[in-house]
């Protein structure tokens, strides 16, 4: 008889209840006629999203202090909890941006079931406490990912992009595991807590297996996190994929791994600070550098975000190269307003993808301020966030960030955060001066063929996930205090 | 702990959002901008009625911790000083409100909300005694004035902004850098409970984005663009408010909590303040058109104010706060009076212009107070500024003194080279016969300015003896507490 270990059903209660939808959902693509599919499967999946959302802040609730469980595979702490939060926050806002995407009501269900499920392998891998859970986690969200960037095969691109996407993230795959193998080879432990118990004890701290397996998995989750070097993929799937998806890519895979990334680097390796600290910082400033140059020659403006998605990994990794508490309280807080406006601005160019029928230039989006109002006001309040003004969170955010990198001792990486800040202004500038100030002329030759003389679609769920991103945008600008007391509790978590 | 600050700051912010939320008329919501502007004003009077001059520190203060890990709080208050320099921006914006209001704007609901959210956040900036509180407020004032000057300007305008958010972001970057480094190194970021710094590189941070804002020579490349290019009533705002808030980040954080690089640097920063001085002048000399001379004095006045600043003595310091407030609001009369000329002659190039004093006294009148006020003929309010500011900075060096004198003698050539090309000289090709004088509703934000400088003019102890209680530079050595 094969012992056992008992199970806590709590701590993997939000991926179950995303499962559960997925599988729903995906019921509905054969007993559900075609009219009612796409509305029924999108209500289940936002229902995972929520329910995911409620056993989350329960699981918040009752883990004050963070414990192994399931065999010591899982980590039921704050940390997972709240990461569990954010993830499943922007997929319920990615339900919202979806839901009116033209797409064959055919795959409808499948596309609605597969976000579930990859929602469900990012909330399971952030709560990964071994290397086994990790890597299962990992290829469990990222399979369902490839599936959905290919999923629209009426778009051009689509399929280029899950192509794309499968072969370069299997690449990053194969290298976080093949990381994780060496690392086990040298240690002999598969938990992140015994990794780090192994490595002290046989005083291993220069191994050079470990140091080999630790570099080559700080490789395969750069690729997750599509920070530079490990980027070339982003552009290319961000702009292929549907947006929706893209959407829930660049808000919810980036808050899996970079947060895992803090999780197995704080918890797994604190031997080996020294090294990896320098090493993310490195990948940071790489990050920033190449995510706010390349954005600065962008015309396409699903490749511009991408860009930027890229430099905000770079910020993200300054926070996890602080090391300290309160790099982690920034990461943590990051992550919120990063997401809402990731999620929020993606879904204002799905809008307007709707309307032209066309992929959107940044040229594309002229007038756009003008004749959606709500739209144009939320993308320009994206746009400043992700700019770092105030009174947005992003401008929070930032100065955690590089606050964090100063009380590591670090200003030149705070005056490299400042630099990157100053570039990324002229191309988020440009969009809300493509938006409203363009000349009337140009509006005119930019007018959509298809709301010449009507208006445009209403499109009232999209509006209502723009306008949720915004309110967190803009909420976590003015209530700091509620949101951070809630990171630094689940910092405490690894800290 | 009083409502008063705040209510300054959130008034005009709480009125932008009725405006863009409320589905007004045209009409409505340029009389519902201008009511909330004068209700602003009334605010303000009210808070000069309970203000005591008498007495040192921080006054009609409030303070919430806004998040404490950090010990970053909401603390907002007055100084005497800070109180002027509210009441020059909330004068200044109704003006520049009335101004819109008379000359219409298109999209009038954005236009309005966002110059009263313009209005909030300059108060904001004067009001906030907590670093990262001043930041915000900072940021947030350039957001609308983005805006305002991309959207309602001129054909060259989109070149303009963009000049004008590179040279001012890169400068506020360096600024939150300085104020991360040294929030986090004396452990709070509250500008009224801390004490000095002797960080060289903190100090030139701050510098860079007061410098850029002010601006001090040579950082002033966006000036002339986006006072061209936006709307005149935009950019009453920015050279008569949006550069004090420079001056004002200099006088409240850069001078008083950095003595020690303010003495390393004073010399250097002096320098470039007087070549802006005489360059700006020779430049308004040249100009030709009339925003082209109001834009090229600002950066000359700018100079000027920075030599009362860094002289750091009472009588520098009292000369340059009063000098403040004469040049806002004399740069804003100006601007608003150019827009005037503008739309009657549509030019502003001097030499299409002239001979419109005839049948025009109204218009006459009103330019040539301004235009005589503004080259600091004594007995008025900027011959009072610019003598204290200059018998200041003789202290620091004659050098300076003689090139201020010299700079005067400039400002009267560029003044009433303005004047004579305006009014005077024959009838210029542009200016038709059927132009006409001043109407009334001008002449209701025209004359409130100029009746103020009138006043000052009679009585500018009015300021100099209520910006500070005793001595100026004692107050600044001890950092304000």
């Amino acid at each position: 008889m094969i012992p056992t270990p008992h199970v806590d059903w709590l701590a993997i209660s939000a991926p179950l209840s995303l499962l559960t939808s997925g599988g729903v959902a995906l019921l509905a693509a054969v007993l559900i006629p075609s009219g009612w599919r796409r509305t029924f499967a999108a209500v289940v999946c936002a229902l995972g999203f929520a329910a995911a959302i409620v056993f989350a802040a329960i699981l918040y609730a009752h883990s004050a202090d963070g414990q192994a469980v399931i065999g010591a595979a899982i980590q039921r702490d704050r940390l997972a909890a709240l990461s569990q939060i954010i993830i499943a926050g922007a997929g319920l806002l990615a339900v919202g941006t979806a839901f009116s995407e033209p797409m064959r009501d055919d795959h409808v269900a499948e596309y609605f079931g597969l976000v579930a499920w990859a929602g469900a392998g990012m909330t399971f891998l952030v709560s990964a406490n071994s290397l086994m859970t990790l890597f299962l986690g990992l290829e469990w969200f990222s399979i369902s990912l490839y599936i959905l960037c290919a999923i629209d095969v009426d778009l051009a691109g689509s399929l280029e992009a899950g192509l794309k996407y499968l072969i370069v993230g299997g690449f990053g795959s194969a290298m976080l595991l093949f990381g994780s193998a060496l690392v086990y080879g040298a240690t002999g432990a598969l938990r992140f807590g015994e990794i780090a118990n192994a490595v002290a004890a046989q005083n291993l701290s220069h191994d050079a297996l470990l140091v080999a397996g630790l570099a080559l998995m700080i490789g395969g989750l750069g690729f997750k996190a599509s920070a530079a070097p490990f980027h070339m993929w982003t552009p290319d799937v961000y702009d292929g994929a549907p947006t929706p998806v893209t959407a829930f890519m660049s808000a919810a895979t980036k808050t899996a791994a970079l947060v895992l990334t803090m999780r197995v680097l704080v918890t797994a390796f604190p031997q080996e600070a020294r090294l990896w600290t320098v090493t993310i910082a490195v990948i940071a400033c790489c990050s920033l550098a190449v995510g706010n140059l390349a954005a600065l020659v962008q015309t396409s403006l699903k490749r511009m975000l991408a860009y930027s998605s890229i430099s905000h990994a770079g910020f993200m990794l300054i926070a996890i190269a602080s090391n300290n508490a309160l790099g982690g309280r920034a990461l943590l807080y990051y992550l919120i307003p990063y997401s809402a406006m990731s999620v929020g601005s993606f879904a204002v160019v799905a809008a307007r993808e709707r309307e032209l029928s066309r992929p959107v230039t940044v040229d594309g989006l002229a007038g756009f301020g003008w004749e959606r109002p709500l739209l144009g006001v939320s993308m320009s309040i994206f746009m400043l966030g992700f700019a770092g003004f105030p009174l947005t969170g992003g401008f929070v955010g930032k100065f955690y960030v590089f606050a964090a990198a100063y009380e590591h001792g670090w200003t030149w990486l705070v005056i490299v955060g400042v630099a990157a800040t100053a570039v990324s202004l002229y191309y988020y500038l440009g969009v809300i001066r493509a938006m409203y100030m363009r000349p009337a002329e140009e509006l005119l030759l930019a007018q959509p063929v298809a709301v010449v003389g009507g208006s445009p679609p209403a499109e009232r769920v999209l509006q209502t996930a723009v306008t949720g991103a915004l309110v967190v945008t803009v909420g976590s600008f003015f209530f700091v205090q509620p949101l951070i007391d809630v990171a630094k509790h689940a910092a405490a978590s690894i800290f | 702990m009083h409502w008063l600050s705040t209510a300054l700051i959130l008034l005009p912010i709480a009125g932008a959002i009725c405006i863009w939320i409320l589905p007004l008329s045209p009409f409505a919501v340029g009389s519902a901008a201008l009511l909330v502007s004068l209700a602003e004003v009334a605010l303000w009077i009210d808070s000069v009625a309970r203000f005591d001059f008498s007495k040192p520190g921080l006054q009609l203060d409030q303070q919430t911790s806004w998040f404490s890990d950090l010990h970053v709080s909401y603390h907002v208050g007055l100084y005497g000083f800070s109180l002027w320099l509210v009441g020059l921006t909330v004068v200044v914006m109704a003006a520049a409100i009335g101004y819109a209001f008379w000359a219409g704007r298109e999209r009038p609901r954005a236009y309005y909300g966002l110059m009263l959210l313009t209005t909030g956040a300059l108060v904001g900036v004067f009001a906030a005694q907590d670093l990262l509180l001043f930041y915000v407020f900072w940021e947030a004032m350039l957001i609308p004035l983005y805006v305002l000057v991309g959207v309602w300007g001129g054909a060259g305008r989109l070149r303009a902004t963009l000049l004008f958010v590179i040279y001012t972001m890169a400068g506020s970057l360096l600024m939150l850098a300085s104020i991360i480094v040294l929030g986090l190194s004396q452990g709070t970021f509250d500008l009224a409970n801390s004490g000095t710094n002797g960080s060289d590189w903190i100090f030139l941070g701050f510098v860079a984005a007061f410098a850029v804002k002010a601006p001090l020579f040579p950082l002033h490349a966006w000036l002339p663009e986006a006072y061209r290019e936006s709307s005149p009533e935009v950019a009453a705002v920015l050279s008569g408010v949006v550069s004090k808030a420079a001056a004002y980040g200099f006088l409240r954080i850069a001078i008083s909590k950095f003595p020690g690089p303010v003495s390393d640097f004073r010399t250097p920063i002096l320098i470039l303040a007087a070549c802006g001085l005489v360059y700006g002048s020779l430049l308004a000399f040249r100009a030709p058109d009339l925003r082209g001379v109001i834009a090229y004095s600002s950066l000359a006045q700018m100079g000027l104010i920075m030599f009362g600043l860094f002289a750091v003595n009472d009588l520098g310091l009292n000369g340059a706060v009063l000098q403040m407030v004469n040049h806002g609001l004399i740069s804003a009369t100006l601007f608003l009076l150019a827009g005037g000329i503008e739309r009657r002659a549509a030019t502003g190039e001097l030499s299409r212009l002239g001979g419109m004093a005839r049948g025009r006294p109204a218009l006459a009148t009103v330019l040539m107070t301004t235009g005589i006020i503004a080259l600091a003929v004594p007995g008025s309010t900027a011959f009072a500024g610019e003598f204290a500011i200059l018998s200041g900075v003789f202290f620091t060096g004659w050098g300076y003194a003689v090139v201020g004198a010299v700079a005067i003698v400039l400002a009267a050539m560029y003044m009433l080279r303005l004047i004579s090309a305006v009014l005077h000289v024959s009838p210029g090709p542009s200016v038709s016969e059927a132009a006409l004088d001043l109407r009334p509703a001008e002449l209701g934000f025209l004359v409130p300015l100029v009746a103020l400088l009138l006043v000052l003019s009679a009585w500018p102890a009015a300021i100099t003896d209520r910006s500070f209680v005793g001595s100026p530079a004692t107050t600044i050595s001890q950092a304000f507490r």
